[in-house]
């Protein structure tokens, strides 16, 4: 009796397992993992701004990752699960904006990578005359032309 | 016993994440697939397809889009308020949009002695069309021709029936018969083969009126013999499909031949030139006797004038945006104001708040307002200064130099005044027009008194 009942268990268990193994692999959740801007872009909506990337400037320099999650690999992944979370969410249930804008969160992401590569330029702005001013306040198009 | 419940417990969990799980696959699935297929083919569409409904098949997000131009929303300065009314046997309508005339009484006096100042509302979505049209008043005051079709219904496939299949032969014909022998040959306001190709479904230009006009416009430019259909990219098509209508334009002979009068540009200023050297006038006015003009929503000629077409930038970009539907990306063809769709329309290239955008807005039309007033105003001055020196007996050449004034001034006042963007479409164009507008009568009142 308390055999098959542990049984069932595992069986439920592995069923489980199975379907969300399943589903993990059919929607490659494996490639989240990596650093490839295709893996940004399995989601349809993502495809202008890869797309715009893969014309702009930065495209031989620097993927999605270097510039909109943080530098240090447990920030990262951190950055990645929480986004990943909401992106998820959002585009489940259908519920946000045609025309997406970041997080002040994740705008910061993007500053600070701005200025973790340019910092021989950015050092002798920051903090010079009060609030410093946003980098893509005038270089809006410059990581992916589309959405700026 | 125990054992047995936590077991039980844990069938439940892992049955309701496994549900859960499969919920979520059969989702990725659907939106895969939705991105994959851009459209199916239901039914073939031909050029004589006029039924929008059977396109919407092929297209159901674009059609129930284009449905909702039944919606009347107002803007600031736009949009339409559903106003009921009684029906009649001769109206049958019981939803109309506001009167501009009794929000603006001015306006009588401006059209004194023409079916406008009889009735002129504010326009209803593309869906009414052709419905305001049939049954506006001004219909029971004037013998309007048949050539107001060509804007106000699906005229593609009617003309090349009337034709014998010559599109331009059938415009001809309809453009002689009188409204209501017209009207019997159309069915839709404008629908799907007015604008797209039914097989490739690229845009085209079916309107006479406009293949002419942007001609004699492209001539202007020193661009002979130009033929829309095959030189224009795709991004101008995306403004052009709506400039086969919103634009100034006026009936040309006793043929009553639709013509836009752009052979001297398309500025406000320039089709004036047109009607002064042609010697045109649409109606003597009732209360000067100057031979005067009405301008009509020149919405296309404005914004031609203005940064965003400047910028590359067409009345789609911002009246049709691209919109999400599912796993789509498709045009809304929910044709409306920019206004009442900031997101789509104006946070794809200007990443500033909603309200920053319709402050913005705002402070252009309210600017713009308030001269299409003072010039207004002024224009009245003038009436009544013609009106005073006729009664006076003023001498004949100053009267006719006054009347000419009022003319001009009327005609670029009502350029602003019938556009119906109050300026946004090109600011300083717009205020420039109606500096214009108040030097006329300037020129008028110093003429007559």
């Amino acid at each position: 009796m308390g055999r098959s009942l542990i049984l069932l268990a595992g069986l439920a268990i592995g069923l489980a397992a199975g379907v969300g193994g399943y589903t993990f692999v059919y929607a490659r959740g494996g490639s989240y993992m990596t650093n490839d801007p295709a893996a940004c872009a399995n989601c349809h909506v993502m495809r202008p701004y890869y797309e715009s990337w893969q014309r702009s400037s930065h495209r031989s320099v620097a993927v999605c990752n270097d510039c909109h999650t943080p530098a240090d690999p447990v920030g990262k992944y951190v950055t990645k699960a929480r986004n990943g979370f909401w992106h998820s969410y959002a585009f489940t249930t259908g519920d946000f904006a045609d025309h997406m804008r970041a997080t002040p969160r994740n705008q910061a992401i993007a500053e600070a990578s701005c200025q973790k590569c340019h910092a021989d330029l950015t050092d002798a702005l920051v903090g010079v005359a009060g609030e410093t001013p946003s980098c893509v306040r005038c270089h809006g198009a410059i990581g992916h032309p589309f959405g700026n | 016993m125990k054992s047995g419940r936590l077991v039980a417990l844990t069938a439940v969990v892992a049955a309701v994440a496994a549900a859960g799980v499969t919920a979520l696959l059969v989702n990725i699935f659907e939106r895969q697939q939705e991105g994959r297929n851009p459209f199916y083919r239901v039914v073939d569409l031909t050029d004589e397809t006029e039924d929008p409904a059977v396109w919407g098949r092929n297209f159901p997000f674009q059609y129930d889009s284009y449905g909702r131009t039944v919606d009347q929303v107002r803007t600031r300065y736009g949009g339409s308020e559903a106003i009921p009314r009684v029906a009649t046997e001769a109206d049958p309508r019981s939803v109309v949009a506001q009167s501009r005339l009794e929000d603006d009484p001015r306006l009588r006096t401006m059209w004194a002695g023409y079916a406008f100042s009889v009735d002129f509302r504010e326009e209803r979505g593309h869906a009414f069309m052709l419905e305001d049209q049939t049954y506006t008043e001004r219909q029971t005051v004037a013998q309007q021709p048949g050539t107001c079709m060509h804007c106000h219904a699906s005229v593609y496939a009617p003309y090349r029936k009337l034709g014998d299949g010559d599109l331009i032969l059938g415009f001809e014909r309809m453009n002689r018969m009188p409204y209501a022998e017209a009207r019997t040959h159309v069915t839709h306001p404008v629908t799907c083969l007015d604008c797209h190709d039914p097989v490739s479904m690229r845009l085209r230009v079916t309107r006479p009126g406009f293949m002419e006009g942007i001609r004699a416009l492209k001539a202007s430019e020193g661009v002979p013999d130009y033929d829309v259909n095959a030189s224009a990219t795709h991004q101008e098509m995306r403004a052009f499909v709506c400039g086969q209508c919103h634009v100034e334009y006026y009936f040309k002979g006793p043929e009553k031949r639709l013509t836009y009068p752009w052979s001297n540009g398309g500025k406000a200023d320039e089709i004036l030139a047109y009607y002064d050297e042609t010697g045109f006038a649409d109606w003597t006015h009732a209360e000067t006797g100057a031979p005067a003009l009405k301008a009509q929503h020149p919405e296309f000629e404005l914004w031609s004038q203005g940064i965003h077409a400047r910028s590359g930038v067409t009345c789609v970009d911002c009246h049709m945006p691209y919109t999400r539907a599912g796993g789509l990306k498709v045009s809304d063809h929910h044709v409306r104001s920019p206004l009442l769709n900031i997101n789509n329309a104006c946070q794809v290239c200007h990443k500033w708040s909603e309200d920053e955008l319709v402050e913005r807005v705002y402070t252009i039309q309210d600017r713009t307002y308030q001269m299409r007033n003072v010039a207004m105003d002024a224009l009245l001055e003038l009436i009544a200064d013609i009106r005073a020196g006729a009664a006076r007996g003023a001498a004949d050449a100053d009267l006719t130099a006054a009347r000419q004034a009022q003319r001009r001034a009327q005609f670029l006042l009502d350029f602003i005044e019938a556009e119906n963007s109050m300026g946004f479409h090109a600011p300083q164009e717009a205020m420039r027009v109606l500096g214009l507008s108040l030097e006329h009568t300037r020129r008028g009142q110093v003429a007559i008194k």
